[in-house]
């Protein structure tokens, strides 16, 4: 019923993939002993040509899966013959090098091109692993729908404190004022929460909410009278915005996680292109 | 005494009183509003309004083309100036009585008015409810909105607490100051999602309402901040809360009620019903004349055309109706040498289930439908296939092939196709022409309008599909004659949706064949109903405790409003005598379902999400959109390509709609069995595909906006058609123009208007639905109900 890209066509690309790797290999321990193994032999030539029309017809992919007319195929099926010929290019252009590494272009072009299968193997990785963390950690509501929770709540804490006493007022208050969420790459990869929350004048860190919350519960302890329920009502709200926070912030670095790849994969696929070309010309040229 | 007076100045109406003037006949309009032609003036300002039937002519002394509302209310002042029409604005009329050659028109200001003749062109749309207040008709009071972003930063007072006064104060609040005057203490009327809103709005602040509050009077302020003061009777005494506007919706007196009063008849309780007509448009009170929407035509240009021939008619001249030339052009080559009232009365004679049918309506019917002349052999349509159709047999025979061993003929006067005109489900069977045939070819939505009106149709056609039903599902080789007594005691049900057809435990004496619509199979375990399957139209149920003569074994219920045929147990045991192998046949289906069963049994997650999908209104659904969240990756190709292959415009929203377990049913079109949207289409714009079975809108779309309203599911917007989108590689290489999909491309033409748009399922891409097609992990996926069981066993 149910098919991802990994499964597509009954793993059609995939064995597609493992004949070409076992084909190269094949080739490979079967040519002329005599031979030093390196790009330059028949068989070189014919796994580098083989190579580069793969990274070529690889990376046409950016272009296929923006083409919505096309009638050839599905994206899902591009995808999975980009992920399983893609890996396969692994072994492809290692034999092609024949083991001979150097600091030069062609060595360049051979790491980018590793570099980026291996990008997209994490990205393989990624989009089967956080979509599903991802749902199950919001309990299949949306982002917007948790952030419309927090609103409420955020609304709801507003109010109760506005009856209570000033100190309570104030850390509330400055609690939610100073709660940041998201920010750059790195904050959001790392999930580093820079909340602040501001008591007796001074601004601390807020942390995971943990400064407020704390103070909070301290305050309870020392509340009297009708504060007591009232206060206490405060912290049982504050520790269910607290819990959304972290839902958010999980949320939102496994977002991240799961499109940061893309950011090394596709640039450095250009950068491939590039060396790749350079490599080409430069073996023909100075041959 | 005038000769003919006119009460509605619409299309039909101003076309009616501007012959008369051309023919210097003494006439005179009444019109309750102002200005003419309400049900226009309340359009948007700028409105494109459309002249469809495009084929049909216009035959009127005033214009009417294709253009903006403006140019069009422009037109018809002039025009009714220029022939000189005598009109009376303000004149509501509240009752009519007398008869032919002397009726007398009392209108609600206390006058009379004195005709020989009257013609009715009132429409559907009813007067709305006014406040019953001074001031109610000062210039800040409005009873319609049209446009809620043509406000901004405005004060706004809604009155009312119906859907639509709530739907207008949620789409104001956006960029007004929004109150909601409320007679009662809470919002009983009110759809529950419309309800929830309101609810949250008031919460939040954002709407301020009052709640056991009346309105008590305008009062218009000169100068200030606020044009106007509303006064309010409340709960807690007397407030006045300063305004720009004031909206008032408290609903329609509807027309019905007021027709009726006049001694007009109705064939039907059904609210589509329309009076019954004369071919000369007269009712059945003589000299009452009705034209328009109100006697079934709610075309601009149709009620004009009718304006200008009743009045002929009522002068006795004899002209023929403007659509006589697009008939005979239908009926060109067929071999008879008649008029075309000729051809129709022999059509109307040959073919009982429309013998009937009133000639006007019975016309109206042949201008929809068309009449082809098959050769002998050629396939009329297939089995499977998505058409609706209602086909009649002119002349010779057809052969319907129900299954390569089962043959029946039709004759000329019968009739095929119902089956799929009922249940909105694929054709049962596979139907090839005989030698000389001429069949009729109708809509469905003529059809349904028929049966709606004429009770003689819906019984014959009753009647004949039970018999057809029998004979096709339970003992094809049985002739239908040994059928009928069967089929005289079998009987129809309808019921709502979440109705129970029968309980658990219950006796077994009955069994169903579900007709149209769509049930579940539950059971109940641990004192909570588990929901097992779902089963489609065109299937029995409850064979499985007849055969055996047991209880039922589960509850069955239904998932959207359906209609079965019951056949009681003495029929059923008949039936199993008279038909050689049914019993076999039942038994294996009855094996299948027990397996179905306890796979389902022993998974309450599977169940559970079951019960979640027909909650969604997916019973009625035939195809489907759902995404599974655990491999969606949110990259929205799905909208994308949608908009790419769409002038523009995604069809489906991704991130909306609600999600279980990790399926999710985005905002899109699940092509209806039986589709609302298509209900209450003027131009018949909306289609169903013959093949795939989507439901998709025509380029003849005019606008009008009835199928967003009447969509249960909110798949269809209204949308300007936009330009192709600019080049891959200039956007790629260069940053030019806009991302594929994504970025806004222009608008085409300046005199484009918005048409109602919604998926086609891509019936027009050669590779099937993009959304699928574009989905780089899978996740999105079509499903027809009868897949469901497969999901939701895979899905753990």
């Amino acid at each position: 019923m149910h098919i991802s890209f990994l499964n597509h066509a009954n793993g059609r690309y995939f064995w597609v993939a493992i004949a070409l790797v076992g084909a190269s290999i094949v080739a490979y321990l079967l040519q002329e002993p005599h031979q030093t193994p390196n790009g330059g032999t028949w068989l070189g030539y014919t796994l580098g040509t083989m190579g580069a029309l793969l990274i070529l017809w690889l990376i046409y992919l950016g272009r296929r899966k923006r083409n919505f007319a096309a009638g050839w195929g599905t994206v899902r099926g591009w995808v999975s013959a980009h992920v399983y010929l893609g890996t396969s290019l692994l072994v492809v252009a290692t034999l092609h090098t024949g083991f001979q590494f150097g600091i030069n272009v062609h060595t360049l072009a051979y790491v980018l091109m590793c570099v980026v299968i291996v990008s997209g193997l994490f990205g393989v990785w990624a989009y089967r692993t956080y979509p599903e963390a991802r749902n199950e950690l919001k309990r299949s509501q949306t982002l917007d729908d948790i952030f419309l929770q927090l609103e409420d709540i955020d609304g709801q804490l507003k109010r109760d404190v506005s009856a209570l006493a000033a100190d309570i007022r104030g850390v509330v208050s400055s609690a939610i004022d100073r709660t940041e969420i998201g920010g750059g790459m790195y904050a959001q990869l790392a999930g580093v929460d820079s909340s602040k929350v501001m008591i007796d004048g001074n601004v601390y860190p807020n942390t995971d909410q943990v400064r407020a919350v704390a103070w909070l519960v301290e305050r309870l302890s020392v509340a009297e009278g009708s504060e007591t329920g009232k206060l206490s009502a405060v912290v049982r709200s504050y520790g269910a915005r607290q819990k959304l926070l972290q839902v958010i912030r999980t949320d939102i670095r496994f977002q991240a996680l799961q499109e940061a790849w893309l950011y090394l994969h596709v640039p450095l696929s250009i950068a491939l292109l590039a060396a790749l070309l350079t490599h080409i010309v430069s073996v023909f040229i100075y041959w | 005494m005038f000769e003919i007076a006119v009460i509605g100045a619409g299309p039909g109406g101003l076309s009616a009183a501007a012959r008369c003037a051309e023919l210097d006949v003494e006439h005179v309009l009444l019109e309750s509003s102002p200005k003419i032609a309400n049900t226009i003036q309340k359009y948007q300002k700028g409105k494109h309004v459309m002249a469809e039937p495009g084929i049909l002519p216009l035959r009127s002394p005033i214009e009417f083309d294709a253009g903006k509302r403006e140019t069009i209310l422009g037109n018809w002042e002039t025009g009714i100036k220029t022939v000189g029409v005598n009109i009376q604005y303000g004149a509501e009329v509240k009752a009519i009585s007398g008869s032919q050659g002397h009726f007398v028109i009392s209108l609600v200001n206390g006058e009379e008015v004195l005709a020989r003749h009257v013609i009715l062109g009132i429409g559907l749309q009813g007067n709305p409810r006014q406040m019953g207040v001074p001031g109610e008709q000062s210039e800040v009071v409005q009873y319609t909105l049209d446009d809620p972003g043509e406000y901004k930063d405005e004060s706004i007072a809604i009155i009312g607490a119906g859907d639509a006064a709530i739907e207008n104060a949620i789409a104001l609040a956006a960029n007004n100051k929004v109150y909601i005057v409320n007679r009662k203490d809470e919002f009983a009327r009110a759809k529950e999602g419309n309800l929830n809103l309101i609810m949250a709005a008031i919460d939040a602040g954002t709407i301020e309402c009052y709640y056991s509050s009346s309105p008590a009077g305008v009062e218009v302020l000169e100068g200030g901040d606020f044009p106007a003061n509303l006064q309010l009777k409340t709960a807690t005494g007397d407030a006045v809360v300063p305004l720009h506007r004031i909206i008032a919706r408290l609903g329609a007196i509807p027309p019905r009620k007021l027709v009726e009063s006049f001694g007009i008849e109705f064939p039907s309780e059904d609210q589509n019903a329309i009076p019954a007509l004369t071919s000369q448009y007269e009712s059945n009170v003589a000299g009452i004349y009705v034209i328009g929407a109100l006697g079934g035509y709610p075309l601009i240009k149709q009620a004009m055309n009718q304006g200008y021939e009743v009045v002929e008619y009522i002068l006795g001249h004899d002209v023929k109706p403007a659509d006589n030339d697009l008939l005979a052009s239908k009926f060109n080559g067929l071999p008879y040498e008649l008029e075309v009232d000729g051809v129709l009365a022999l059509m109307q004679e040959r073919i009982p289930v429309f013998a009937d049918v009133n000639a006007l309506q019975f016309r109206e019917l042949m201008l929809d439908s068309s009449v082809s002349m098959p050769a002998k052999g050629d396939v009329i349509f297939k089995q499977h296939d998505y058409t609706n159709t209602f086909f009649t047999i002119l002349e010779g025979t057809v052969e319907i092939e129900v299954n390569p061993t089962l043959r029946i003929t039709a004759n000329a006067g019968g009739f095929f196709g119902e089956m799929s005109l009922m249940s909105g489900r694929r054709r049962s069977a596979t139907v090839y022409a005989g030698p000389q045939c001429i069949v009729i070819e109708t809509p469905r939505r003529s059809m349904i309008k028929l049966i709606s009106s004429v009770a003689a149709v819906k019984r014959v056609l009753d009647e004949t599909f039970i018999v057809r039903t029998i004979q096709q599902k339970f003992a094809p080789d049985t002739p239908i004659e040994e059928l009928q007594p069967i089929a005289a005691r079998a009987k129809m049900h309808q019921f709502q949706p979440k109705e129970t057809i029968f309980k658990e435990g219950d006796e077994a004496d009955t069994l169903h064949f579900i007709r149209n619509g769509s049930v579940t199979v539950s059971i109940e375990i641990d004192g909570r109903d588990v929901v097992m399957s779902y089963v489609p139209a065109n299937t029995p149920i409850g064979e499985m405790a007849l055969l055996g003569n047991t209880t039922r074994s589960a509850t069955v219920k239904a998932a959207v409003k359906t209609e079965t045929i019951s056949l009681d147990k003495e029929s059923f045991s008949l039936l199993l005598e008279r038909s050689a192998g049914l019993k076999e046949r039942l038994q294996a289906m009855v094996k299948d379902r027990h397996e179905q069963n306890v796979a389902l049994q022993s998974n309450s997650e599977s169940s559970d999400l079951m019960s979640f999908l027909m909650g969604q209104g997916l019973g009625e659904a035939t195809d489907v959109l759902l995404i599974d969240e655990n491999i969606c990756v949110g990259c929205d190709l799905c909208e994308s390509a949608c908009a790419a292959t769409h002038e523009g415009t995604s069809r489906l929203n991704r991130k909306a709609g609600p999600t279980f377990a990790h399926i999710h049913v985005p905002t899109s079109c699940r092509h209806c069995e039986d589709p609302s949207c298509m209900k209450d289409c003027p131009p018949d714009a909306i289609q169903r595909g013959g093949l795939g079975g989507e439901v998709f809108i025509g380029d003849n779309c005019i606008g009008c906006g009835n199928c967003e309203r009447n969509c249960p599911y909110g798949v269809i917007q209204m949308a300007y058609k936009t330009e192709a989108p600019s080049s891959y590689w200039s956007w790629m290489l260069f940053g030019l123009g806009q991302k594929p999909g994504r970025g806004k491309a222009a608008v085409v033409g300046e005199s484009s208007f918005k048409q109602a748009v919604k998926c086609d399922m891509c019936k027009d891409q050669s590779g099937g639905p993009s959304c699928v097609r574009a989905c780089p992990t899978g996740a999105a996926m079509r499903l027809s109900p009868e897949d469901f069981v497969d999901l939701v066993n895979v899905v753990r």
